[in-house]
């Protein structure tokens, strides 16, 4: 009875979502006279000068290496923090941990435009503006719910009597969550890493607002390849290439727990 | 599960809390300090009460900026929300292409917002993009960067590129829950496949799908980035939402006092309706005994 899935409709909703990627990837392979003067389904002179241009260009591809030490930053700041609390909130009743919960909700609803101005002026006033760091930690303000979540939904899965065993095996708390529970609940901590990964890669407006310099994400530098001769529509593309492969690779780790995680380990 | 009541609980909390002060309560309250100040430069402010709020909500300009938001939203979620259940609904359950599929799928999810709306930007123009020139050798009269409705047209069909895969792996999630003696027991009463879907599938799916419907709406509520390459607004004010306008008022102009009003109230309105989805969602994951 359970119907099986017409091929053919999954086939056109996957070029619906390639075509606009392929086009992307078609474009970063020609070169600006050929973009713009003729059109071609595929790159008739093949060139890898685009990617040659960011490669060899500091001002490039510092762009990429400072997001990803924004990126991985927040990842660790956001999953150690959310850790213990996920903890607390799967399997304690305890003061106000209703409001609390829906509260750090909130942070995830907040939207960054309202907190693009004050952060700037905090981070600023406590001399963090243009460091990682300072990304990193506004970043948390949308991964920290988000990560409580799912680790929350992951740690409710795992039945209350393993922590009681350990405890009267003698376990403190401490070995018993890194020895016993951890590696438990540990393609949780996976998806709510993946998760902030993701979030943190693909936000740009907190990011931008947030660096000058030292620590400008790649996503603001692309902004730059609007000059004077014109838009430089090779190297863009290229650029915006570059800025999916990540994500790419870490996709392929948690195909099977993504739907988990969207939903927020509740399913 | 049976929790235990304890309040020592709220040291494992700590950090978290602490961490959300400083990121989130913190620059709030700067924004509810300039809500109700006025300056004339110099960091000297005065007190101006309710001033901002009144002004903002007289305004034209905020309710016309949170007419088109609503109009945006609520396309999103009426295409969305369909296609990706029917999506779901078709995809492969297992094996190599199910893989395959789901990787496809998220990856349009995982690219930087403003890359989206480079691609999308790239690909609609009539000169050098696929979409843009398709049409135009079409013969329909397309430029997303002058037309109110082709711009409006553009922005949609790139969210539904970008988000309907979110809402087809839930709703996909859900399905894979689904026990197979369930639809052995409707093909013994030979269920059609309308029954099978309305009181078998939907039921099934109903927790998750609320949980995507609850993420496209704060999402798309809060949309900045993707319009902001895309057409920066225009033409005109035709796709300046309110994240936009926002961000012009309070860094482009630094009218900080009404940005400020604006930003509480516009931050107070995503809360209720998300508060009503949480309840909802609450309520139904207890009926479902979790």
């Amino acid at each position: 009875m359970r119907l099986k899935g017409q091929p053919f409709v999954m086939a056109a909703y996957l070029i619906f979502l390639m075509l606009p990627i392929y086009w992307l990837l078609n474009m970063s392979l020609k070169t600006n006279t050929e973009i713009t003067s003729t059109f071609s389904m595929w790159p008739v002179n093949l060139t890898f000068e685009n990617y040659a241009t960011i490669l060899t260009d500091p001002s490039w591809y510092m762009g990429y290496v400072n997001s990803l030490i924004y990126v991985v930053l927040n990842t660790a700041i956001s999953l150690g923090v959310a850790l213990p609390a996920a903890y607390a909130f799967s399997r304690y009743r305890f003061m106000g941990d209703k409001h609390l919960f829906f509260w750090l909700l909130t942070n995830r609803m907040a939207p960054p435009a309202v907190f693009a101005l004050p952060f700037f002026q905090l981070y600023s006033s406590v001399g963090l503006f243009d460091t990682h760091l300072a990304v990193a930690l506004a970043h948390c303000l949308f991964n920290v719910p988000l990560a409580v979540w799912i680790l929350e939904g992951f740690m409710r899965g795992v039945p209350k009597e393993i922590d009681e065993t350990a405890y009267i095996d003698g376990y403190s708390f401490g070995a018993f969550f890194m020895k016993i529970f951890l590696p438990l609940i540990a393609s949780g901590v996976g998806v709510a890493a993946f998760f902030c990964f993701m979030f943190s890669w693909v936000e740009l407006l907190l990011s931008r607002t947030l660096t000058s310099v030292d620590a400008k994400p790649i996503a603001a530098t692309m902004t730059r390849t609007v000059s004077a001769s014109g838009m430089d529509w090779g190297v863009l593309a290229a650029a915006g290439v570059l800025t999916i492969i990540p994500g790419a690779l870490v996709i392929y780790f948690v195909r099977n727990y993504i739907a988990k995680g969207f939903a927020l380990g509740r399913v | 599960m049976e929790k235990t009541l304890n309040n020592k609980a709220w040291f494992l909390v700590l950090p978290v809390l602490i961490l959300v002060a400083f990121s989130a309560v913190v620059p709030l309250m700067t924004v509810v300090n300039y809500s109700v100040q006025d300056t004339f430069g110099n960091n000297v402010f005065y007190w101006v009460g309710l001033e901002w709020f009144a002004d903002m909500l007289q305004s034209d300009r905020m309710w016309n900026a949170l007419g088109r938001q609503a109009l945006f939203s609520a396309i999103i979620l009426a295409i969305e929300v369909p296609l990706g259940i029917f999506v779901a609904l078709n995809m492969p359950k297992k094996g190599f292409w199910s893989s395959f599929v789901l990787v496809t799928m998220a990856l349009p999810l995982l690219i930087p917002f403003n890359v989206v709306g480079t691609i999308w930007q790239i690909f609609g123009r009539v000169d050098i993009g696929l979409l843009g020139y398709v049409l135009a050798k079409l013969g329909v009269d397309y430029n997303y960067t002058a037309d109110a409705f082709d711009a409006w047209a553009t922005l949609i069909v790139m969210d539904v590129w970008h988000w309907t895969s979110l809402v087809a792996l839930l709703a996909f999630a859900g399905l894979q829950s689904i026990p197979e003696a369930y639809y052995q027991a409707a093909k013994i009463d030979q269920a059609s496949r309308w029954a099978v879907f309305r009181y078998i599938e939907l039921p099934k799916m109903q927790g998750v799908l609320l949980i995507a419907i609850l993420l496209r709406f704060m999402d798309s509520f809060m949309i900045y980035t993707e319009p902001f390459v895309l057409t920066g607004g225009g033409p005109g004010n035709a796709t300046t939402f309110l994240s936009i306008d926002l961000v012009k008022m309070a860094i482009g102009q630094f009218d900080l006092g009404p940005a400020a009003a604006f930003s509480l109230m516009y931050f107070l309105v995503i809360l209720l309706i998300s508060w009503v989805f949480y309840t909802v969602m609450i309520t139904v994951e207890k009926a479902e005994g979790k």
